[in-house]
């Protein structure tokens, strides 16, 4: 029991120590094929604490909402980043929530701070926000579609009984869950703002999303935001891996020693997909803003697809 | 290992009918080509996979006919005419890729519903081919009603003879006579709708087949 809970907050802090070193290496990969030298790996970190340092400038016209939601964003990130199975399932708290529970935290985390940026009145925030709901209204039906598929194939929206079937034999090859790791690789990309849907470097009022709606904000707010967003990475980074790449990972009643070798294997994991995503970035150029649609009703598209297959075989053997 | 026949046969076409929805996402040609190229590839996979299942030798020479015309002559002649019409580098203006996704998966649900019902006795993968068949049809047919451009239509209509090869391969003793004939009748289809296309843009100076419209009577 006690070793459970000690799993438990190891996953906890876990998700959000690892969440800064995976943008490190993510800004670090580009930085390298790009002939830069490129910060340390370890400057997020140093970000993050510079900023919580910093005095907080609110604007005169902030409202409540503008002060509590950088706290909001947070916690409903953390919360829904350590109910994912990272490198063991059924911890202590994998049956609070299943997917569709994390999808409606991110949810909640994504309505906050659209308000948010709609708060200031300035013509950025309100900007950011029009088009973060733009994309969020087809990225969120994308996410909910591909967690029916999984759950067609798993009989289950439990990520850790997900997770333990992907591993198991049964699984066989199948051509919806191909469709479906694109799909959610599609959104992964879009909810986080990277470079084909939105470059997170820079602060260019054409290309901005994310970075629009938190113009406003400094200091431990800022700092806490950035965190969040961090979080939120390695959250669908670690998604993809549970879901799709399970391997590793200690699966149900595992001993001490399979669940440190599964940590291990995690972090190796995620900073795998950082370099690969970094990789990606580099190589490709950013979409026009209405392109944009297109490409997440792509992933919709894909999740349909998928789901719709996958009635066939069913309804077939 | 009847598990893995059924897995493969469903990856395969349901590969088969994922290229037609690229085809239909697809705006430039060049692009809209080599797709066309790399779902003529997944159709003589998917056929040679059914000759290996089925232990039908003669699936494989359609499956290396479907390979060599579709794969490879039909997308060069495509790829030779759009550069003598000087329309390599257009873009195509899709109206509403959307709305034709949509479109494109109730095709495939309806396809789904009917082959499920008519083919009720059929033998798994042969309904399972049929299934798809039918979408693959379906959605070539849709390309060439949402297309403007001729050359998309040309695609979207030898997409829809993919359908053809893969219910043929799918339903069991169809005689290759049959699938050597559809095969070089598409060949012949290629040359009438190449020496059309060059009439087509000699007329009216593009292959936008909006400009067909002004020929209609003018009665009403």
């Amino acid at each position: 029991m006690i070793l459970d809970l000690v799993f438990q907050l190891l996953q906890v802090m876990l998700v959000i120590l690892i969440a800064p070193l995976l943008t490190g290496v993510v800004r670090a990969t580009k930085a390298r094929l790009t002939r830069r030298r490129g910060p340390p790996l370890l400057q997020p970190y140093r970000d993050i604490l510079r900023l919580a340092r910093k005095e907080a400038i609110v604007a005169d016209s902030a409202s409540w909402l503008f002060h509590h939601t950088p706290y909001i964003v947070f916690a409903s990130t953390w919360v829904a980043a350590s109910l994912i199975p990272t490198f063991a399932t059924d911890l202590l708290f994998s049956w609070a929530a299943d997917l569709i529970a994390i999808i409606a935290l991110l949810g909640a985390g994504r309505f906050f701070l659209s308000l948010a940026g709609l708060d200031v009145g300035t013509s950025f925030g309100g900007l950011g926000s029009s088009r973060e709901s733009l994309f969020g209204a087809l990225a969120e039906p994308a996410m909910i579609v591909i967690v029916f598929t999984l759950a067609l194939v798993a009989g289950s929206t439990q990520l850790s009984t997900v997770a333990a079937y992907m591993t198991s034999d049964a699984v066989g090859l199948r051509v919806s869950l191909g469709m479906a790791l694109v799909a959610l690789i599609i959104v992964a990309i879009a909810e986080n703002g990277r470079i084909p849907v939105d470059n997170p470097s820079t602060h260019l009022e054409l290309t901005m999303v994310h970075e629009a709606m938190i113009l406003e904000y400094s200091g431990r707010h800022l700092a806490v935001i950035e965190l969040a967003a961090m979080m939120k990475l390695s959250l669908y980074v670690s998604l993809i891996i549970c879901v799709f790449f399970p391997w590793g990972a200690a699966i149900a009643d595992a001993s001490v020693a399979d669940r440190v070798f599964g940590a291990i294997v995690y972090v190796v994991k995620l900073l795998t997909a950082g370099v690969a995503l970094g990789a990606f970035e580099t190589s490709i150029a950013k979409m026009r803003v209405f392109r944009v649609p297109d490409f997440v009703g792509g992933a919709l598209m894909l999740g349909f697809l998928g789901a719709l297959l996958l009635f066939v075989s069913r309804t077939l053997k | 290992m009847r598990g893995l026949a059924f897995d493969v046969a469903h990856l395969l076409a349901g590969g088969l009918v994922l290229m037609s929805f690229l085809l239909l996402y697809q705006t430039r040609l060049y692009a809209l080509l080599n797709t066309f190229a790399l779902q003529a590839v997944v159709l003589s996979l998917s056929v040679a996979w059914q000759a290996y299942v089925q232990g039908a030798d003669h699936l494989y020479v359609t499956a290396v006919i479907a390979f060599a015309f579709k794969a490879i002559v039909i997308p060069i002649a495509l790829h030779r005419i759009i550069i003598e019409l000087g329309i390599d580098r257009d873009v195509e203006n899709v109206v509403g890729v959307g709305p034709t996704m949509l479109a494109g998966l109730a095709l495939v649900a309806l396809s789904e519903v009917v082959m499920l019902r008519i083919a009720g006795g059929a033998d798994v993968l042969a309904r399972e081919d049929l299934a798809f068949a039918l979408s693959v049809v379906l959605l070539g047919l849709l390309m060439m009603v949402v297309r403007r451009n001729a050359v998309s239509m040309v695609v979207g209509f030898m997409s829809l003879e993919n359908g053809l090869i893969l219910a043929g391969a799918g339903a069991k003793g169809m005689p290759l006579v049959v699938e050597v004939s559809v095969a070089f009748s598409v060949l012949v289809a290629l040359v009438v709708i190449g020496v059309f296309l060059f009439r087509i843009s000699e007329r009216f100076e593009s292959i936008d087949a909006e400009a067909l419209d002004s020929f209609r009577e003018r009665g009403r």
